[in-house]
């Protein structure tokens, strides 16, 4: 497959353009890299007086780990979620962006976007670590399971990727794209249980069961891949146990499915290109 | 040196859609039923050439002939509709300099990024760093973040990575202007190290004077067609020539050239042509033939102390001779109605070179201009009985030799 080829080739081109991601994106702003965790305690402190002071989430217990801490159980979901909607919103634009580039130079087109996610890769790096560090602190032992948490993390970016690539080109045909993104990552948000546990939304497929209502709330619920994502991450840091082995394969097709189409959309739509831009 | 060509174009077509509504959002789609309605615009049209292996190839044409298309196409940033395009070794393209450039990254960082993305490796760059920044000549700022270079050393930089990229074939457009005389001095012997290592340059440029000397074939392209192509010198000329056709006949006065022309009016230039020595307007003269320069001029009202200035041109765009009333001691009182002054030439002191004049009337100040017409009379110097050697001027100049008594003895 010449894809693999292309990415051989760039490889070089590859790294100095993710560097040039992490070092552009926090330059001049007096706490550097810092920013790269001040944003998602900004964000977790902000939820977790919201969902978890004011309106009262149950916290589950950690299976193994005895860990009963709302911000902690979040983190655990929101940082795998945050490193995907970033990845998906800064890869989508990575065509436009680099627009006078790509008019003056020929480079495999794809690099850009690889390179705008591989950049957000090395803040979820830094975040998980932080995260494990403070899980650590609190009684949880996520270490044995570090090669496992890996995986996902690659099965993650793999996935957003797909995506990407994808939105990428719909993005410089359809400057609407963006905006339409924006929000449905806020429905997805919601429809992953990140803020809130997904024992809830078992309680009320009960309720609707009860109720004689046959909506197959769970298994619709269960068809978001990150739901799959955020519940193997969660398994392994927070409750110390294997994730299961469905939501792994579930999350190595999905990651799959994900980057064989928009590989596919991608070269399919890359001939007039430059000249949409 | 092999008979292979390096590039090889073949029946290549370009498209360019040019949208009817400006809007590509997704509720115009959707409302025209997903498809977006358009003009098609055939940039090229069946063009089919070879480059040869080692030769600097000028691509020649108009604004809009589709010689810029090309020159993307070859560098594969624009894919053609029809017909393809075959290139032999590595392809490095200097469309835009620095084009790559992060500007909060320093000029340390960028040579890297910049260099990658033109397709060095890492150990390429490293080996090369110090020739790139000796050669852009920026040690001191290397590590100074390049929004904060003048846009000369930014330029400078953009080019010295890229020439320094050493691929097989070369693709160059317009950024032989680049800093000042010693750098352009310098990326020349660069383009010259270039051939003499067998490489192969294509250039798209508008200064036809250094494409004539530069390079040694051509294609010209009009309206996305292959009009001609043969050795660079011959094309250049048929060119100009054909330019000068379009552009500036003699005797065409008044507004008839849309060619640059400003003033206040109230004195206007009407003919402005050259005179052999029969007194007959001529746009081809010898190098040491006598010319008078006629400027006809017309008044709306009476103008006191005007002052008659001539400048002209080479065709690729260099100033290299001016002349006023007031310097050459002609003190007009006033102008009124319609008349015209001369400026007698006793020896056209000029090579073979085709150059533009421009003429301009102004006030007694020299600040106030009335009528100026930039370049309203092209005319073409031809080999005459005396000759020399290159450049413009023909200076006259007579080689002597202090020789041994001997060897002038001989010579007598």
């Amino acid at each position: 497959m010449s894809v693999i080829g292309d990415l051989k080739d760039s490889r070089g081109l590859l790294v100095n353009l993710t560097l040039r991601e992490v070092r552009g994106k926090y330059k001049r702003t007096l706490l550097g890299q810092g920013w790269s965790l001040l944003n998602p305690i900004a964000v977790l402190l902000i939820y977790t007086l919201v969902f978890g002071f004011v309106l009262r989430v149950p916290v589950p217990i950690g299976e193994n780990s005895g860990v009963q801490i709302f911000a902690l159980y979040l983190a655990c979901g929101l940082i795998p979620w945050t490193f995907f909607s970033n990845s998906v919103t800064s890869g989508m634009g990575a065509l436009l962006g680099n627009a006078n580039l790509l008019r003056k130079v020929y480079f495999w087109r794809p690099t850009l976007v690889v390179a705008s996610v591989f950049a957000w890769d090395v803040t979820f790096a830094i975040e998980l670590l932080v995260l494990m560090a403070a899980l650590l602190i609190v009684g949880s032992m996520p270490l044995p399971w570090l090669p496992l948490l890996l995986l996902a993390v690659v099965l993650l970016t793999v996935f957003a990727l797909g995506i990407a690539l994808m939105l990428s080109v719909a993005n410089v045909y359809f400057r609407d794209t963006q905006h339409f993104v924006s929000i449905g990552m806020q429905l997805w948000f919601y429809a992953t249980p990140i803020v809130y546990p997904y024992s809830l939304i078992q309680d009320q497929a009960d309720r609707m069961a009860a109720d004689g209502n046959g909506f197959p709330l769970e298994t619709i619920y269960r068809l978001n891949p990150m739901e799959r994502f955020v519940s193997v991450f969660r398994s392994m840091l927070y409750d110390n146990t294997w994730p299961q082995w469905g939501d792994v394969l579930f999350c190595v097709v999905v990651a799959a499915a994900s980057l064989g189409i928009g590989i596919w959309v991608f070269t399919r739509s890359q001939h007039r290109l430059v000249e949409e831009l | 040196m092999s008979a292979a060509p390096a590039v090889e174009v073949e029946g290549v077509a370009k498209r360019f859609r040019m949208y009817r509504e400006r809007n590509q959002s997704l509720k115009a789609a959707l409302m025209r039923g997903g498809r977006a309605s358009f003009d098609e615009y055939w940039a090229l049209k069946d063009v089919s050439f070879e480059i040869p292996q080692g030769s600097t190839f000028a691509l020649i044409g108009e604004n809009g002939s589709g010689k810029s298309t090309l020159l993307k196409c070859i560098a594969r940033i624009l894919e053609p509709e029809r017909g393809r395009i075959r290139t032999h070794g590595s392809v490095a393209a200097l469309l835009e300099l620095g084009s790559g450039f992060h500007p909060e990254l320093s000029g340390r960082e960028n040579v890297f990024l910049n260099g990658s993305i033109l397709g060095m490796t890492k150990r390429e760059l490293e080996r090369k760093f110090d020739e790139i920044v000796d050669f852009a000549g920026i040690e001191p700022f290397i590590d100074q973040p390049v929004k904060n270079y003048s846009s000369g050393m930014y330029m400078r930089l953009g080019f010295s990575v890229a020439i320094n990229v050493d691929p097989d074939i070369l693709l160059v457009d317009e950024v032989l202007a680049v800093g000042d005389a010693a750098f352009q001095e310098k990326c020349m012997e660069k383009f010259v190290d270039f051939r003499r290592a067998g490489k192969t340059v294509v250039i798209v440029s508008h200064a036809m004077g250094s494409m004539r000397t530069l390079c040694d074939q051509a294609a010209w392209l009009d309206r996305g067609s292959l009009l001609d192509i043969g050795r660079a010198d011959a094309i250049v000329d048929r060119y100009v020539d054909k330019g000068h056709e379009k552009g500036v006949a003699p005797g065409t006065a008044g507004g008839a050239n849309a060619e640059a022309r400003v003033g206040s009016g109230e004195a206007r230039l009407t003919t402005v042509e050259m005179l052999d020595a029969s007194g007959t307007p001529a746009t081809s003269f010898r190098t040491g033939d006598p010319v008078t320069v006629r400027v006809g001029y017309e008044c709306t009202e009476r103008v006191e102390q005007p002052a008659f200035a001539l400048a002209m041109d080479t065709v690729d765009g260099m100033r290299f001779w001016a002349h006023h009333t007031r310097d050459g001691g002609l003190e007009l009182p006033f102008i009124e109605g319609t008349g015209h002054v001369d400026l007698v030439i006793p020896a056209l002191a000029l090579q073979p070179y085709t150059i533009d004049l421009s003429a301009r009337i102004l006030d007694h100040t020299l600040t106030h201009t009335y009528d100026f017409r930039r370049h309203c009379y092209r005319f073409v110097v031809e080999t005459g009985d005396h000759r020399e050697s290159g450049g413009v001027v023909a200076l006259g100049g007579r080689w002597t030799a202090d020789l041994p008594a001997s060897a002038s003895e001989t010579a007598v």
